[in-house]
């Protein structure tokens, strides 16, 4: 039963709490006995709120006996990012310099989460404030992917996507400011989706970079992450860059996924040096496929693209400078050296050397140097300049085309330790997810294979304009069941049993 | 610290030329703070007034206030400004830990308000014109305690204490352009720019603008070239000088340190200075040389403010005549001297007299009492005028009852003071009392038959026709009514008893 | 594009509160210098004035709320993640600077 209960897909799942087939403490047990049983080798959470979970998930059992109408998501557990504030549960953002602290208050997303009834199991594992590709960068020990427990499981949101590939959570929320959703979801051959920039909410979600973050669902299923989405999605008046319109009706889209008539844009720049064979086969493949299933396929060429990367970590770091300058041991948090010798600065100063590990402190330094005066004509300011000329490129492709596919990452996952202490290396893992961030449109990553050359799954991203997220549904989804049908099965069902 | 040994006034001005520059910080009374929903009332407990967002958590996010906005928009075009159409906030990336983010979100290159100007009248009624270079938002920071040492300075405290309820509430900054050509009366421009600033931000309502009380904050940048040169002095920037008085004072003794400075070959170093209250002085504060770099970069978790033309035009409707424009008109309606005016402004009474005269007092009487009596009495407490414990509807009575005859000019002080000594309301003073004028024709028969009894010899020369004899007698009467008697009817009867004509 | 130092990385470090220790300045030192060299290409740009910056990526303008009192957090939430406190304020140690 409980075996059973973690191969189901959250609709399924809602449907059976719905019907009173299973309660939603069944559901949440066997999620929780699953992470007590697996996730010593993977290391996706850094808090089980076990407590929380089961009186969450007795609630909806008790909402549901009294009549009352459920969600569609009630009673379905999920892994939540540890970069989203929880009120009464520790949030660390994967960072030392947060040990042990509580939330005050709860995160927009957090607040939906619990109004839908969604039962969240607890925080997920995750690079430290969300900056790095492989999860190693958290303070609390690396995420291994559950397709093979050497290599990284894709950062920042490692600890969310492994949960889903290993049955931990059917559900689980990421953030996205250069790729931290699509990335994990595309190496652990998962579902993620990074909508709209200003779609979801950012109250409460940890900055790291404020005008590239954005959060969003993970799932194993196109439908799934859709029907997740509309749970968080929608005006927030907490945020500022909340956008104030109707979110797409993307669960109708996921429900009747099609690709017929679709133009879909294949951009020339997310090819060449660099990009794994494998990846690029199941690229062609997955082209061809959409080809079969009624699309138009354009050819296009995006130049500005090239220059994506450089302009993120620019502007990144920059944002991320300021966003962690108020983690100085005054009001919450780790203080380290407060022994009566130091003043309050030198506090700050060795706390922060303490608290932050050596990718916080590289970015925090660049995005100071780039903010200096004198150097913020030709950093900043330029990077800027490449936002715009990247928001150019994609509103003339998305004058010819409806959609634009891509690889979502150039390579599948990479061993644990082979890039951490080449930045740069480390930095091309997220070449094809950063445009769509630094134009604020919407994009999706889904499983399309794995590479023959190391069986490692491969994801294909989906690029979609900005407030236009449906459109990412409706083809992801007919993807999706034209995959499955060759497949004969889930991709996941391919993975090592644990 | 060096002592340098200032040189006179005069002398620094026979060989400099001083130039100026005023930025004002001015807390604005919205009922919440610029960025989040939380109170601005004073005297809560400490860090009661905070959230997620003006606390700095992790994760929490600003929303800009609107009242906030429409505020700096209404400055701005009373000081002449031009407004935006579109400008963004930036963060001014700097540690301190008042500060809870470690950035004030504030304006940069984008300033809401920019080139304006606004006349200052000097005590001579000279106006000169003070350019502004820009007025723009940004936020306040919280309050440190500091424990531990002597005087609850930083020095030698052992630590602090930090309170963040005024953390967030909304600041406009105003800042002129460099003041040039006000030679020798520079340190009177200043006043009376700080001095017109706080009437106007008052007459807009949208501070209380109490200097005394943080509510308006003045920093005084100056420096000296030689007399003839084009090219400006370095500058020192005295930070929070707070009263109208230190403002100017603070001014006057930087161009006699600058001067004295200048002339012994020395250079004038750019740093942040602090003024002292009790000599006058200023002191050396934080030298510039390790440069702050604020790397201000615009605020990614807000988005652009753009006033369109017809919300501008809608809030210029609001704005109130102008201080310096309504002073003239009352000048003009109270027959008045520019010098007499000029008295009232210094006094603080322009707005007590205004309302008095608007509660039925002449005019001429409103401020009889709120420039003699009143201001010796607010001057003696060190108080406001305002905050004496008697309002201009009460003085307004107070001459009613003048004018119908039942107070003298001696009763009708008596009056005010048991009103301030909080006896009650004037009525009730002159109740208590017995202040009340006798003009009953028995008592004040009786009074006046015992002095023309007691006096015969004038009584005698009144009777001779020697009318104006009849003062003595009159003043025979008030001695023994004790001055409650109405003179005018007393002088009237006694020339009746007499048998002469007044 | 200029180098990075030593000397320049500490200045940052600086800048940032960040007590680095000696090996980790040589070492950021040399890291940062290839990732401004290899970000640098986007100065390539920053003449083009045909070019206008991107701040934000949505055309949003004008978000506000009305001037409306809501709920503070308690004194004890607000302190609950204190360091330190004392007399219901945050407790930090002696700060050097201006008064
Ligand atoms: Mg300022
Ligand atoms: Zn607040």
């Amino acid at each position: 039963m409980a075996g059973e209960l973690i191969k189901l897909t959250a609709a399924e799942l809602a449907a059976r709490i719905a019907s009173g087939e299973v309660t939603a403490v069944e559901a949440a047990e066997a999620h929780l006995a699953r992470i007590e049983a697996v996730d010593e080798k993977i290391n996706a959470f850094l808090h089980v709120d076990r407590e929380g979970a089961l009186a969450q998930a007795r609630e909806v059992d008790a909402k549901r006996e009294r009549g009352e109408q459920l969600g569609p998501l009630a009673g379905v557990p999920l892994a939540l990012k540890d970069l989203f504030t929880t009120e009464g549960v520790p949030t660390t953002a994967g960072s030392k310099i947060l040990e042990g602290w509580i939330p005050p208050y709860d995160a927009t997303v957090t607040k939906r989460l619990k109004d839908a009834d969604v039962v969240v199991l607890g925080k997920t594992n995750m690079d430290e404030f969300a900056m790095g590709s492989s999860t190693e960068n958290s303070a609390y020990g690396p995420t291994a992917n559950p397709w093979d427990l050497t290599r990284i499981p894709g950062g920042s949101g490692g600890g969310s996507a492994a949960s889903l590939a290993a049955h931990m959570a059917p559900l689980a929320i990421g953030t996205d400011t250069g790729g931290s959703i699509r990335q994990p979801a595309a190496v652990t051959g998962t579902v993620g989706v990074k909508p709209t920039y200003g779609g979801v909410s950012r109250y409460g979600m940890i900055a790291f970079s404020s005008s590239l973050d954005q959060g969003g669902p993970c799932a194993r299923t196109v439908l799934d992450a859709a029907l997740l989405h509309s749970v968080i999605a929608g005006h927030d008046e907490k945020d500022s860059t909340s956008i104030d319109q109707p979110v797409p009706d993307i669960v109708a889209a996921a429900r009747n996924g099609t690709a017929q008539g679709m133009r879909v844009g294949v951009v020339k720049e997310f090819r060449g040096e660099g990009y794994q064979a494998g990846v690029m086969q199941r690229f062609d493949e997955s082209v061809e496929l959409l080809r079969e299933l009624g699309a138009e396929i354009v050819e296009l060429s995006c130049p500005s693209f090239t220059k994506a990367l450089a302009a993120y970590y620019l502007i990144a770091p920059s944002e991320c400078s300021s966003n962690l300058a108020r983690f100085d041991a005054m009001r919450y948090g780790m203080r380290t050296g407060d022994d009566g010798t130091h003043s309050a600065e030198e506090v700050t100063a060795l706390t922060r050397e303490a608290g932050f590990g050596p990718e916080v402190k590289r970015r925090v330094m660049l995005g100071t140097y780039a903010l200096s005066s004198g150097y913020y004509d030709a950093y900043y300011g330029s990077a800027q300049k490449v936002r715009t000329l990247i928001t150019r490129d994609f509103a003339k492709a998305f004058e010819q085309v409806d959609v634009v596919v891509s690889p979502t990452t150039p390579t599948t996952a990479f061993p644990i330790g082979e890039r951490v202490d080449d930045p740069m290396a480390m930095y091309l893992a997220d070449l094809c997810t950063i445009p769509s961030n630094l134009a604020g449109n919407s994009a999706m990553s889904i499983p399309c294979g794995l590479a023959p050359e190391d069986g490692l799954p491969v994801g294909l991203q989906i690029i979609a304009p900005a407030m236009a997220d449906d459109r990412l549904y409706r083809v992801g989804a007919a993807l999706e069941a034209a995959f499955q049908a060759r497949w004969g099965h889930p991709l996941l069902e391919e993975a090592p049993s644990l | 610290m060096t002592v340098t040994e200032l040189v006179s006034y005069d002398e620094a001005l026979a060989s400099y030329d001083p130039v100026m520059g005023l930025e004002v910080h001015v807390e604005l009374g919205t009922r919440t703070k610029m960025f989040c929903g939380c109170s601005t009332e004073l005297g809560a407990e400490p860090n009661s007034q905070v959230c997620p967002t003006c606390l700095g958590l992790p994760g929490a996010l600003p929303v800009v206030n609107k009242a906030g906005v429409e505020s700096a928009v209404r400055i701005g075009l009373a000081l002449n400004c031009r407004i935006a159409e579109w400008c963004r906030f930036a963060r001014k990336n700097y540690f301190y830990p008042d500060m809870p983010k470690n950035f004030q979100t504030s304006q940069y290159d984008e300033p809401i308000a920019f080139d304006g100007y606004l006349d200052v009248q000097l005590e001579d009624g000279e106006v000169f014109r003070v350019e502004i270079e820009r007025a723009h938002m940004e936020e306040d920071t919280g309050k440190s305690t500091h424990v531990g040492g002597a005087t609850g300075r930083i020095h030698g405290a052992s630590h602090s204490l930090l309170d963040y309820n005024r953390a967030g509430i909304p600041l406009i900054e105003i800042v002129t352009k460099p003041i040039v050509g006000a030679g020798e009366r520079a340190p009177e421009v200043a006043k009376a720019y700080v001095a017109e600033l706080r009437e106007l931000i008052k007459a807009l309502g949208v501070s209380e603008a109490r200097m005394e009380m943080g509510q308006m904050r003045c920093d005084v940048n100056l420096s000296l070239r030689p007399k003839g040169t084009e090219k400006f002095g370095t500058r020192s920037e005295t930070k929070n000088v707070n009263s109208l008085r230190s403002v100017e004072r603070a001014a006057r003794f930087e161009i006699q340190r600058h001067a004295a400075v200048l002339s012994s070959g020395g250079t004038i170093i750019q740093e942040t200075r602090h003024f002292h209250e009790d000599d006058g002085s200023t002191t050396s504060g934080r030298a510039k040389e390790e440069a702050e770099d604020y790397r201000y970069f615009p605020e990614p978790d807000l988005v652009p403010v753009a006033p369109s033309l017809e919300w501008v035009e809608e809030l210029r409707g609001t704005l109130p005549e102008l201080p310096r424009l309504r002073r003239k008109r009352l000048q003009e309606e109270w027959g008045i001297s520019e010098h007499e005016m000029q008295s009232v402004l210094n006094a603080g009474a322009v707005d007590p007299i205004v309302t008095t005269v608007d509660a039925g007092a002449p005019a001429d009487q409103a401020r009889k009492w709120w420039m003699g009596e009143l201001a010796r009495r607010a001057n003696e407490d060190g108080v406001e005028l305002t905050a004496l414990p008697i309002t201009p509807a009460q003085i307004a009575r107070i001459c009613a009852l003048v004018a119908e005859g039942s107070l003298n000019d001696k009763l009708a002080r008596q009056t005010i003071e048991g009103v301030l000594a909080g006896e009650g309301g004037p009525d009730e003073v002159v109740e208590k009392r017995g202040l009340k004028i006798v003009s009953d024709e028995g008592a004040l028969g009786t009074a006046v038959d015992e002095a023309i009894a007691g006096n015969p010899d004038i009584a005698e020369k009144v009777r001779g026709g020697k009318i104006q004899a009849a003062g003595a007698l009159v003043g025979a009467v008030m001695k023994a009514t004790r001055g409650q008697a109405d003179a005018a009817r007393a002088r009237q009867m006694i020339l009746e008893k007499l048998g002469v004509e007044g | 594009m200029p180098g990075i130092s030593r000397e320049e990385v500490a200045h940052l470090a600086k800048l940032a509160r960040l007590e680095l220790k000696d090996e980790e300045l040589e070492h950021f030192a040399g890291q940062l210098d290839d990732i401004i060299g290899a970000v640098a290409a986007v100065s390539e740009v920053a003449d083009d004035a045909s070019v206008p910056p991107t701040s934000h990526p949505l055309p949003l303008t004008n978000v506000m709320r009305p001037d409306e009192v809501r709920a503070s957090l308690t004194p004890q939430q607000a302190l609950s993640g204190a360091p330190a406190q004392e007399q219901q304020r945050f407790k930090v140690p002696q700060i050097l600077g201006e008064e």
